[in-house]
C-alpha cells in the first residue's frame, strides 16, 4: 500500500456542501430524504496510481464520496479524469493504492456479483443466447437450472427483448446489446449497477431512447447506480448527484445536487434549472479559454482561395 | 471495379476464376515446359542411333553430346542418329502424373514385404493420427492453463520455447533408442514436432481472448475456475479449432522426417523406394496425393468448424457455401404451398 505524502489526512470532511444551485421546495425536500436513505456506496480517501506508458499516473486523489441508496450518481469530467477507474475501483478490477471502497460497510477487495457493471464495449458473450447470457450471473451462484431460465427470461421481457431470447448477440443492434447487457447485470442481483460510458457508442436517437429505458427501470428495481459518461446533458438528465472530477490527478471537484425535478423527461432540457446547471458544469469542466492553450487559439491558416470565391 | 485495387477483395464474379487460376496457372507451367520441345528439354531421347555404336534406342543424353555425335557422324559421312528433346526424367509430363494417381495404386510392390501404396498412405495417416492427438491431448489443456495464469505461463513457457528450438529430427536416434524401430518412434518425432508450438499457439490464442469479457464475468460473480471453463475457453474455442487446423499442417511436415527414423515406413518410404527405382511420376503422384489429403483434411475441418461455431460469423468458407446451396430447401420448387419466412 502506497500512502501518498501528500494527501491531507484530515478526517473525513462531510460529503457535500451546500448546493451551488437554488433548489425548488419540492427538490430539496427530496434531497432531504434521499440523504436520510442509508449509505451504500463509500469511498473513503480513495487514491489509485498505476504505471502506464507515460509513467506513474495518479488516476484518483483521496477521493471521498458518500452515495445513498437507490440514487443515481453520474460521474463527469475532462478525459484524462479517472472517471473510468472510479468505476473499475468500485467494481472490484482495479486495486486501490490507499483509501479503500466500502459497500454496505465492507470493503471491497475484488470483483463481486453485489456490483454489476456494464461496459461501453458490449461485452456480451457470443457464443451464448441472450438467455443464456443473462443468466450467467444466475448460474454463478449456482441457480437450479429451470428458475434461472425463467428468471432470465423475464429480465429480457423487462428490457423489452423478451422475443430475442433465443436469439445470438450478433444479431442484434447496439441499443439492444446494451439493453440485453443492463438485463444481465441485474439478474445477478447487484446492489450497485456501475456503468461505464454505456450509451457512448449509440446513435443520438438510441442513446435518448435508452436513457428513457435507464430511469424507467431504475424506477422499478432495488439499484443504486453510477453511470460514468463526458456527455453533460446525459448527466444532469440522469442524476441525483453530479460528481464532478478534474484531471491530473483525478480529485473531486465538486458533489453537485441536479436541480431539475422528478420525474424527468427529455421535454426538460429547456427548463431554468437544467440550463442553470448546464452552465454550471460548463464554468466547472470547461473554465474559460485561454489563448496560450492549444486547443483554442485561432489555426495560422493562409487563404488558399480565388478571392471572390467566398463561402459564407 | 479495377480488378487490382490495394486492400479490397475482388468482385464476387471473379473469385471463382481467381481460384480456377491458382490452381490451372502452375499447371500451364508445368505442361508448357513438359509439352513444348523449345522449352527447356535439356536432354534428347535417341529413337534411331543412326550408325553409333554406342548409341541405343531410347537412351536419354544431353543435348549438347548429341549434337556433338550428330556433327561427328555427319562430318565422318555416316548417318547421324536421331531422336526427340526430352525433359529430365525428373520432371515427368501432367499426363503422365496423372495416369500414375491411378497406376500407383495398382502396381503391385517389386519386393517382398514392400507395400502397396495404399498401405503406405494408410501408415502415414495412422503415425501422424497418433502423434497429433497424442500431442493435442497434453498441449491444448496445458496452453490453455499458460493462457489463462499468467504465473504458469511464467514458469512453463521459457522452458517449452528452448525446447522449440531443437530440432525434432535431432531426437531420431534418441527415439528409436527408447521406442525401438516401429511406429512408436515416428509418432513420437511427430508428437515432439508439434506439442511444443501447440503449448505456445494455444496459449498465444487463449491470451488473445477479450479481457473486458473476463472482467464482465468477474462483475457477474465468476471466479478462477468458472472464468476458464465458462469464459475463456468458449471464447477462444474457434481460434483453438483453427490453431489445430493449422498445425496438422505443421504435423505433416515431420512425418517425413519422422518415417525415416528407425524402419523406413509409410509414404516416404514408398516415395523413396519409387524414387530408386526412377518411377518419378509415381513420386509426384505420392506427393501430390499428401496435398490432396491435406487440403482435404483442412476442409473438412473448417466446414465443421464454420458449423460449431456459427457465431462467431468468419468469412464463409466455400465448400460450405457449396454445399449449403446444394442442398438447401428449395421451398419455391418442392413445398410451393409453404409460406417462406
Amino acid at each position: 500500500m502506497v500512502k501518498n505524502s501528500d494527501t491531507p489526512s484530515a478526517p473525513t470532511p462531510p460529503p457535500v456542501a451546500a448546493s451551488p444551485l437554488p433548489q425548488s421546495p419540492a427538490v430539496a425536500a427530496r434531497f432531504a430524504a434521499l440523504h436520510a436513505r442509508p449509505v451504500i456506496l463509500e469511498a473513503e480517501h480513495l487514491t489509485c496510481e498505476f504505471d502506464s506508458e507515460r509513467g506513474r499516473v495518479t488516476a484518483l486523489r483521496d477521493i471521498n464520496v458518500r452515495i445513498h441508496r437507490r440514487e443515481i450518481v453520474c460521474v463527469i469530467g475532462p478525459s484524462g479524469c479517472g472517471k473510468s477507474t472510479f468505476a473499475r475501483v468500485i467494481a472490484g478490477l482495479q486495486p486501490v493504492s490507499a483509501g479503500q471502497i466500502l459497500v454496505d460497510g465492507q470493503p471491497v477487495t475484488a470483483p463481486g456479483p453485489d456490483r454489476g457493471m456494464v461496459f461501453q464495449g458490449y461485452t456480451l458473450f457470443p457464443w451464448l443466447t441472450l438467455a443464456q447470457n443473462v443468466r450467467f450471473g444466475l448460474d454463478m451462484q449456482g441457480r437450479a437450472e429451470n428458475t434461472a431460465d425463467a428468471e432470465a427470461r423475464q429480465w429480457l421481457d423487462l428490457v423489452g427483448l423478451g422475443k430475442f431470447a433465443d436469439s445470438f448477440p450478433h444479431q442484434l443492434s447496439g441499443g439492444m446489446k446494451q439493453r440485453v447487457a443492463i438485463a444481465r447485470a441485474l439478474a445477478a442481483g447487484p446492489k450497485i449497477l456501475l456503468m461505464d460510458e454505456p450509451f457512448g457508442a449509440l446513435d443520438p436517437n438510441t442513446r435518448a431512447q435508452m436513457q428513457t429505458h435507464l430511469m424507467e427501470i431504475w424506477r422499478n428495481v432495488d439499484i443504486t447506480i453510477v453511470f460514468i459518461t463526458h456527455d453533460m446533458d446525459e448527466a444532469i438528465l440522469l442524476a441525483d448527484r453530479i460528481l464532478v472530477l478534474k484531471a491530473h490527478p483525478g480529485e473531486v471537484l465538486e458533489f453537485l445536487e441536479v436541480p431539475v425535478p422528478r420525474p424527468r423527461s427529455l421535454a426538460q432540457f429547456n427548463t431554468p434549472e437544467f440550463q442553470a446547471t448546464r452552465r454550471h458544469l460548463d464554468a466547472l469542466i470547461h473554465p474559460a479559454p485561454s489563448a496560450h492553450d492549444p486547443d483554442h487559439a485561432p489555426l495560422p491558416i493562409i487563404r488558399l482561395t480565388q478571392s471572390g470565391d467566398d463561402v459564407e | 471495379m479495377p480488378l487490382l485495387s490495394v486492400r479490397r477483395e475482388p468482385p464476387a464474379r471473379y473469385r471463382w476464376l481467381l481460384w480456377v487460376l491458382a490452381f490451372s496457372l502452375p499447371l500451364a507451367v508445368w505442361s508448357a515446359v513438359s509439352y513444348v520441345p523449345w522449352l527447356w528439354h535439356p536432354q534428347v531421347v535417341v529413337t534411331d542411333p543412326g550408325s553409333v555404336s554406342w548409341i541405343q534406342p531410347g537412351l536419354r543424353l544431353e543435348r549438347a553430346d548429341f549434337t556433338k555425335e550428330v556433327a561427328t557422324a555427319k562430318s565422318s559421312g555416316l548417318t547421324p542418329p536421331s531422336g526427340n528433346p526430352a525433359n529430365p526424367l525428373y520432371l515427368p509430363a501432367p499426363h503422365e502424373v496423372g495416369r500414375a494417381l491411378y497406376t500407383a495404386f495398382t502396381t503391385p510392390p517389386r519386393l517382398r514385404g514392400d507395400k502397396w501404396l495404399h498401405e503406405s498412405i494408410v501408415i502415414s495417416i495412422k503415425t501422424i493420427f497418433y502423434g497429433f492427438i497424442l500431442s493435442s491431448i497434453f498441449a491444448i489443456p496445458l496452453g490453455i492453463a499458460c493462457g489463462s495464469f499468467p504465473a504458469l505461463s511464467r514458469m512453463t513457457e521459457p522452458f517449452v520455447d528452448f525446447v522449440r528450438y531443437m530440432p525434432a529430427p535431432a531426437f531420431g536416434a534418441l527415439m528409436v533408442a527408447i521406442f525401438g524401430i516401429h511406429l512408436e518412434p515416428k509418432v513420437a518425432i511427430v508428437f515432439l514436432g508439434t506439442f511444443f508450438t501447440q503449448v505456445l499457439i494455444t496459449a498465444g490464442t487463449v491470451r488473445r481472448v477479450d479481457p473486458a469479457l473476463v472482467e464482465a464475468a468477474q462483475t457477474l460473480g465468476a471466479k478462477r475456475a468458472h472464468l476458464v471453463r465458462r469464459v475463456i475457453l468458449p471464447a477462444s474455442l474457434p481460434d483453438l479449432y483453427n490453431d489445430t487446423r493449422i498445425l496438422i499442417g505443421c504435423a505433416w511436415t515431420y512425418l517425413v522426417v519422422a518415417e525415416v527414423v528407425g524402419v523406413s515406413s509409410g509414404i516416404t518410404f514408398f516415395i523413396n523406394q519409387q524414387a530408386k527405382y526412377r518411377n518419378f511420376d509415381n513420386v509426384y503422384a505420392a506427393i501430390l496425393i499428401i496435398g490432396f489429403i491435406g487440403l482435404v483434411t483442412d476442409q473438412l475441418l473448417s466446414f465443421i468448424g464454420a458449423r460449431l461455431f456459427g457465431w462467431k460469423l468468419t468469412r464463409r468458407s466455400r465448400t460450405r457455401t457449396f454445399l449449403g446451396w446444394l442442398f438447401s430447401p428449395r421451398d419455391v420448387l418442392y413445398f410451393p404451398g409453404k409460406p417462406t419466412t
